[in-house]
């Protein structure tokens, strides 16, 4: 997530810094500072009918106008952004932490690779928009359920992942090297392991991050997602659909701001990947 | 050609996916039950009388244990015989078979669309790599990737059918005489689901034919001084068979997904819609039963890509 810990590693090689990772960065900084500071600069509180005209057009007291029953789109916007990069982010960080903890466990072979293997395939193996249907319809949608629901539906995702990346570094001669100086298993994947494998991990972080804020996004689009009186970004296009037909920003400043979300962190991790590339071949 | 072993090497994979439908089928129960709700109430409603109640219950076996329940679904879904909608009272094979029809027809243009496109676009930008064409296609492909299908779908009704007034917005596909309307029904759900599936089915073939064009072998053949034209068709590509057929698989499966809510937003009568309607009813089921059927279709998909990827490997025919 950090745009300057990983600008720092293609700046030295490449010398020349591209324009992806340069907007990428500075989309994804933009989003984490919005989610951080968004709720405190919102001109008005998210839930208040401030403005008697539904889809109103920008004003001075509302910016961007107002939603379909009246309420200020910027604070709503903004409170919704917070939503949706916070949720997003705690279920990848679930995801990712059991799966690579998993994934690096199953690399090192044994029965347990097989049990995990199977366990991880049959999670995958049901589509993940009809798993968090099915979930979401049983146990309700409250957040911590949604977290749950996101966290596993990925997880598998990341377990393959870095249990792909661990072979490859579990048959190299350091590791061997380890294993015959008598090193325990978590000594081994903690620390011959992991740091060998923590750069492409990185990548796909942001990868599930953006999977995991466009599920939640079309869960909550199809009302399955967060419940009113919150509001992520997707239940925000949802609500304001209505106002899809004559363009009103209630509809679209939502949908942008999803877009440049995962946009940037896309094109962060295909800038951070791409250099890595050049800086190999 | 094909030996034993290969012929083993298939069939543990076919053997393989069938475990994890029965683990599926566990999973999809096990979640089933945390939805609660008596069918037997459901059906009949408050008014009903407890006797009534207790008596359809043990006609739909809800009075014996989970585990007995779980056998018996599993016995009805081998016989093809998934059970009774508790909503319509209808039996469910009857309710979701015209919907499957219109989902695989549905899934099937939208697979007849983007392959071709997604395969020679991919090949392409792999060939090209570097140049303006490539650097195109792949930040087109982040682009699409980073949007949600529900966007994509509403902005292609906001510009086609709201604004161009060109096609329908709502796809009942019921009005299917002429070509013609089969066209304008299909064209806006088709072009919003095809966008995931072919920008990710770009980035993977652009990814294995990267992938075979760095290897050795067409290094080899490259120094050996073959023309770029049969450098790509007779030595990269019969080597990427089995990833194309992987990433093929693996897009298409981002359909079974992208469905959902394709046919939600154009109200479209299809399988999926059925399930987003059975979840809101919570007729269990349907619910089940669609489930299966989807999970079903993502293992048949990963198989084949996985049986093609044995056929296709010279390697491991010659064993």
């Amino acid at each position: 997530m950090s745009g300057v810990a990983k600008a720092a590693g293609p700046q030295r090689r490449a010398r020349r810094v591209s324009p992806t990772l340069i907007i990428g960065g500075l989309l994804v900084l933009f989003w984490v500072v919005l989610a951080a500071i968004g709720p405190w600069i919102a001109p008005h509180p998210p839930g208040q009918v401030v403005d008697l005209d539904a889809f109103s057009p920008s004003s001075a007291a509302l910016p961007l106008g107002s939603d379909y029953l009246g309420r200020d789109v910027l604070s709503r916007v903004l409170v919704a952004a917070r939503l949706t990069v916070s949720i997003s982010f705690v279920a990848t960080l679930i995801a990712v932490v059991v799966g690579v903890f998993c994934g690096l466990v199953a690399a090192s072979g044994g029965w347990l690779d097989a049990i995990l293997s199977k366990l991880f395939d049959t999670v995958s193996a049901v589509p993940s928009l009809m798993f968090g249907l099915v979930v979401v319809a049983s146990l309700g949608a409250s957040t911590p359920v949604l977290i749950g629901t996101l966290a596993t539906v990925y997880t598998p995702g990341a377990f393959r992942t870095s249990r792909a990346l661990a072979l490859n570094v579990t048959v190299l001669d350091f590791v061997t090297v380890a294993r015959a100086r008598g090193e325990r298993l978590p000594y081994i994947v903690l620390r011959e392991i992991l740091p060998n494998v923590i750069r492409p991990l990185a990548a796909d972080f942001g990868l599930r991050f953006v999977f995991v804020a466009l599920l939640l996004s079309s869960l909550s689009f199809l009302g399955l997602g967060v419940q009113p009186p919150n509001a992520d970004l997707g239940s925000l296009v949802r609500e304001n659909i209505a106002g899809l037909g004559f363009g009103a920003m209630a509809v679209l400043l939502p949908a942008i701001a999803l877009a440049s979300l995962t946009i940037g962190v896309n094109l962060l991790i295909d800038a951070t990947s791409d250099a890595r590339g050049r800086g190999r071949a | 050609m094909l030996d034993s072993w290969a012929m083993r090497l298939i069939a543990r994979r076919i053997g393989g996916a069938l475990v994890i439908l029965l683990l599926v089928s566990l999973t999809v129960f096990a979640i089933s039950l945390l939805m609660g709700g008596d069918a037997a109430e459901a059906i009949l409603g408050q008014s009903a009388t407890p006797e009534a109640v207790a008596g359809l219950r043990a006609v739909m076996h809800l009075d014996q244990p989970a585990y007995l329940r779980y056998l018996i679904w599993l016995g009805g879904l081998l016989r093809g015989d998934p059970g009774t909608s508790v909503v319509t009272g209808l039996p469910v094979a009857d309710l979701i078979a015209p919907r499957l029809a219109k989902s695989l027809q549905l899934a099937g243009l939208t697979a007849l669309v983007s392959v071709p496109v997604a395969l020679a676009l991919g090949i392409v930008a792999a060939v090209w790599r570097g140049s303006p064409i490539d650097r195109f296609i792949s930040v087109a492909t982040i682009g699409v990737l980073s949007v949600p299908g529900f966007l994509v779908a509403t902005m292609a009704v906001l510009i086609f059918a709201v604004r161009l007034h060109w096609l329908p917005a709502l796809s009942s596909g019921h009005d299917t005489g002429s070509v013609g309307d089969l066209a304008r029904t299909f064209v806006l759900p088709v072009f919003s689901l095809a966008c995931a599936v072919v920008a990710q089915m770009i980035r993977m073939t652009r990814a294995a034919v990267c992938d075979a064009l760095d290897s050795s072998y067409v290094e080899a053949a490259r120094l050996k001084g073959v023309s770029p034209r049969r450098l790509v068709l007779s030595h990269a590509l019969p080597n990427v068979i089995g990833p194309i057929a992987n990433a093929i698989a693996l897009s298409l499966s981002v359909l079974l997904g992208g469905v959902i809510v394709i046919e939600v937003i154009f109200n479209y009568p299809g399988v999926a819609r059925l399930m987003v309607d059975a979840v809101a009813t919570r007729d269990l089921p349907l619910i089940q039963t669609i489930a299966m059927i989807f999970s079903a279709s993502y293992l048949l998909l990963v198989l084949t890509a996985d049986v093609v990827a044995i056929l296709s490997n010279p390697r491991l025919r010659g064993r």
